[in-house]
């Protein structure tokens, strides 16, 4: 499977060499950290030629699969689906596989770095494990008393439209971990749990809400939220975080009030 | 084609391999599952609606204390211990004052908790910072309403 993959895309370079008139030279900067070699991270430099119209996820693939081997990085899907490869690329949360070469300014070097405010691994490789216990702890899933009904659970197209912007989610962390509030205190839950939580509080189907915004309440929750719409900037999806978080502290008011 | 930015280091033992492997870099108070739950209180949702309501009372109360202070009438060349005896002779200032010094100090105060909190990194730092923020705080409301309320005009 995977040497088909390798095979149709080291053609496929080989093509796009052959014709050398549209590529470009641009210099990736990546931050390298290996904790079997050294305690610090740095920065190594990649210089070659590449389509600007490739994404910045092509220029890792050839990094690793021609040049050094030992670059590691997280992607599954490389279309901006699973959500594996956030990184931060010149200074900003995106997506490897979303971000296109001629899009960043090819002609200063491009920066790639693990995103922020969690454990580094191994090169861009983060420890996602908080992450997805602020996920897990605002109970993600649909919550419901009473029998089974004996076929779907109906809902109006309104009802639906009510909370479909955060139904968009991919949990790639782009706005965790561009959240300064988060960089500062990993306790805090963070743009994507809330958007987890969001997309049930509003659902009409579901009867859980009112343990979610109990949870979202505390100390940790929407109210450490500064709306500084990094969130909101970082999302891949186009997502309204903040707008989002905003309406979780809004229904935690109009239920106290 | 690869070119380091930065040397690499020559040393004949490596500080660290396979076996012992450098400790990594932890970002401060990473959640893990022993995270305590919330207190389960409104602290927080009052914190920050106090800070929305004495806000928008506080503009009106600080803009018409700043444009009585210093632009009306001559500005800051008349005040004196005279002008401010005049002024806390009518309730109405006295409360005006009052309720400006409360709502100012309970403001910042809330609003430097909100930052100790989030960049303060150890506990003790935190602990420490804010136990200096709420006695200042304490100590200011309770100066200033004592002034407002016991302030002798004929004190010489």
């Amino acid at each position: 499977m995977s040497s088909a993959t390798l095979e149709k895309n080291s053609s496929a370079l080989a093509d796009a060499e052959s014709s050398a008139a549209h590529l470009v030279t641009v210099t990736f900067r990546i931050r390298r950290f290996n904790p079997e070699i050294s305690d610090q991270a740095i920065w190594e430099d990649f210089q070659f030629q590449i389509d600007p119209k490739e994404r910045v996820l092509d220029a890792l693939h050839k990094i690793k699969w021609d040049l050094d081997g030992t670059l590691t990085f997280r992607r599954s899907c490389a279309h901006g689906i699973c959500g594996s490869d956030a990184m931060r690329i010149n200074g900003r949360n995106r997506l490897a596989c979303k971000t296109l070469i001629k899009d960043i300014n090819p002609h200063k070097p491009i920066t790639v770095e693990p995103i922020k405010g969690l454990t580094v691994l191994k090169d861009l490789v983060v420890d996602m494990e908080p992450f997805f216990q602020a996920y897990r702890d605002v109970m993600p899933f649909l919550i419901t008393t009473g029998n089974e009904p004996t076929r779907e659970r109906q809902q109006s197209a309104e009802d639906r439209k009510r909370f479909d912007d955060t139904t968009k989610c991919i949990l790639c962390a782009a706005c965790t971990s561009s959240c300064p509030v988060f960089w500062n205190d990993g306790q805090y839950f963070g743009p994507a749990a809330i958007v987890g939580a969001h997309r049930f509080i509003f659902d009409s189907r579901d009867e859980g809400g009112e343990q979610r915004l109990e949870i979202l309440n505390d100390r940790d929750g929407v109210w450490r939220c500064r709306t500084t719409f990094n969130c909101t900037e970082a999302c891949p999806r186009g997502i309204e975080i903040t707008k989002a978080i905003q309406e979780v502290k809004r229904a935690l008011i109009t239920r106290r009030f | 084609m690869a070119t380091d930015t930065t040397p690499a280091i020559n040393d004949a033992v490596p500080a660290y391999d396979v076996e012992h492997p450098a400790p990594l870099i932890e970002p401060p108070r990473a959640r893990t599952s022993k995270t305590p739950k919330g207190s389960r209180t409104n602290f927080e949702l009052y914190g920050w609606l106090f800070m929305r309501l004495s806000g928008i009372v506080l503009t009106v109360l600080v803009l018409g204390h700043l444009l009585i202070q210093l632009v009306i009438d001559g500005g800051v060349s008349r005040l004196g211990f005279a002008f401010v005896a005049g002024r806390w002779a009518s309730p109405f200032w006295q409360a005006w004052d009052l309720v400006m010094l409360w709502l100012a100090m309970l403001h910042g105060a809330n609003g430097l908790r909100t930052i100790i909190n989030d960049y303060a990194e150890r506990d003790q730092t935190r602990f420490w910072l804010k136990t200096v923020l709420y006695c200042a705080t304490v100590w200011t409301i309770l100066l200033g309403t004592l002034v407002i309320f016991t302030f002798d005009p004929n004190i010489r």
